[in-house]
């Protein structure tokens, strides 16, 4: 069925085909409307949720832990502020292995305080240890909120799907939907290791873990994550020959030929893609990567896609305030090290706060990247794209 | 008596114990000192067994029998606790 939908709205018809067993949030700006669109669907009874409407971010991820601790099926909203708050229970999700699925929306994070889109929010938490899915359009953030519940329950680890505040959220696009029915055939029963409300079988979860076992747990959470992509590759191949829509881990655009390419997360892929037409149009062999998912990153695939072109523009819509510029830049320079081939890379900071980045901008950006091609030398290798004062 | 410890792939996913595990978990290994227990000095007067944190010091039928190693922890609470004229008790540096 083709539909007319926001990105939130999209988010929130995935999680009612889902039906997950729980569902506890928070509302916040921009991903409030998931959960209230959510909450209508429990009020009509059209889902079988035990929805839980509590005080804080805090708690709802909180109550989520507990909720799939017992082996429940469990999503959840936010943003931002809301991520922030979570952050100690994201942790404490990922250690205690429980595929919660978060529909986030990206926005920046205070301060200045500002609802609009950066990627800021999520990247504070990457390191949390739940999986990092970044979409471009509604449609691919549908797609990808089924997937996710999929991919968690397989690996154990709790992930976000997000998509960039307003720009995605409140943009209404045309969407496809799969059928109702195909939704639970896709994802089947959660199978669970155990349940904290089998009371014939006690257990004990997260006890005090000292010198003598907490390495140890924690270097099983690692290599979980070492686990993550193929376990990927697999539910969107599976996705993709059902529903027809395939998204690669790394999305690849005109990179076969390309001199120069951009790299980017989110709705900037979309944007670049049409300013990749148009320096084609003119003749300039350019092309996009785009990271769609970002945690577990997935060194080989960025590897082959960036050693394609000889300089690459690596577009963040972050920083990481530690003087080395955004987190793409310096993942991107990280497994570049070990690379025979090393494309001269260039990072543009953009987008902050929600500032708008054109395509004929990007198209500014591909013209710079041929200049240094041409001349084989970066000037300033971490640019503030788009500030006034500069 | 030190029980081998578990590799990180033997461990179940996801920060899952048994439940009730208190007796599995040997806290005999924490020690650094050791009581020694004197069967000859020892007038049975049970105020070590009722000062033990860790329920080691073994009775059996009113008569202690000795010291239970693999829980207990070394704290030397029996031997400041045994009467002063007693001294059925001595801590002793624990070996490798």
């Amino acid at each position: 069925m083709i539909v007319a939908r926001t990105g939130n709205e999209a988010m929130a018809e995935a999680m009612r085909q889902i039906n997950p067993d729980v569902v506890a949030a928070y509302p916040i700006t921009p991903a409030t409307e998931v959960v209230q669109l959510f909450s209508k669907f429990v009020h009509d009874g059209l889902v079988d949720t035990e929805f839980v409407p509590v005080e804080s971010e805090h708690s709802a991820c909180s109550a989520c832990v507990g909720a799939s601790a017992s082996g429940a099926r469990v999503m959840t909203s936010t943003a931002s502020q809301g991520l922030a708050l979570m952050h100690e229970i994201l942790f404490i999700a990922a250690g205690l292995r429980l595929p919660i699925a978060i529909c986030l929306v990206n926005r920046s994070l205070s301060s200045p305080i500002n609802i609009h889109c950066d990627h800021s929010d999520t990247l504070a938490s990457r390191d949390a240890g739940w999986l990092q899915i970044y979409t471009e359009n509604a449609q691919e953030a549908y797609d990808t909120t089924i997937q996710l519940v999929k991919i968690a329950e397989q690996v154990l680890l709790p992930g976000i799907v997000s998509t960039d505040a307003f720009i995605i959220s409140h943009g209404m696009e045309r969407v496809e939907l799969v059928d109702d029915k195909d939704v639970p055939a896709f994802l089947g029963e959660r199978k669970v290791n155990y349940s904290l409300l089998d009371v014939d079988n006690p257990l004990t979860l997260g006890p005090l873990d000292l010198q003598d076992y907490f390495y140890e747990h924690k270097r099983s959470e690692i290599d979980a994550m070492d686990h993550v992509l193929p376990v990927i590759e697999k539910v969107q191949k599976e996705f993709g020959e059902k529903f027809g829509r395939y998204y690669p881990i790394v999305d690849e655009y005109k990179m076969d030929d390309a001199e120069v390419a951009i790299l980017a997360m989110g709705s900037t892929g979309g944007t670049a893609k049409v300013a990749v037409e148009r320096m084609r149009e003119k003749g300039k062999k350019v092309g996009m990567i785009r990271c769609r998912v970002y945690r577990p990153f997935p060194k080989d695939a960025m590897t082959t896609a960036l050693t394609k072109a000889k300089v690459i523009g690596i577009l963040d819509r972050s920083d990481t305030l530690s003087s080395l510029g955004g987190h793409l830049y310096n993942d991107a320079r990280s497994i570049l090290y070990d690379s025979h081939t090393r494309p001269i890379l260039k990072n543009y900071v953009y987008g902050l706060g929600g500032r708008d980045i054109s395509i004929e901008e990007i198209e500014s950006i591909y013209t710079e990247l041929l200049g240094i091609q041409k001349s084989g030398a970066v000037d300033k290798d971490i640019v503030y794209f788009g500030v006034r004062g500069e | 008596m030190k029980k081998e410890k578990k590799g990180w792939k033997e461990l179940p996913v996801g920060l899952v114990l048994d439940a009730a595990t208190c007796r599995d978990f040997e806290t005999g290994d924490w020690r650094s000192e050791k009581p020694i227990w004197d069967e000859n000095k020892c007038t049975h007067c049970l105020i070590c067994w009722v000062y033990c944190p860790d329920s080691a010091i073994i009775v059996k039928d009113g008569k202690v029998q000795g010291i239970d190693y693999k829980y207990c922890k070394g704290c030397g609470i029996c031997a400041e606790e045994c009467p002063p004229k007693v001294k059925a008790i001595t801590m002793v540096r624990e070996e490798k």
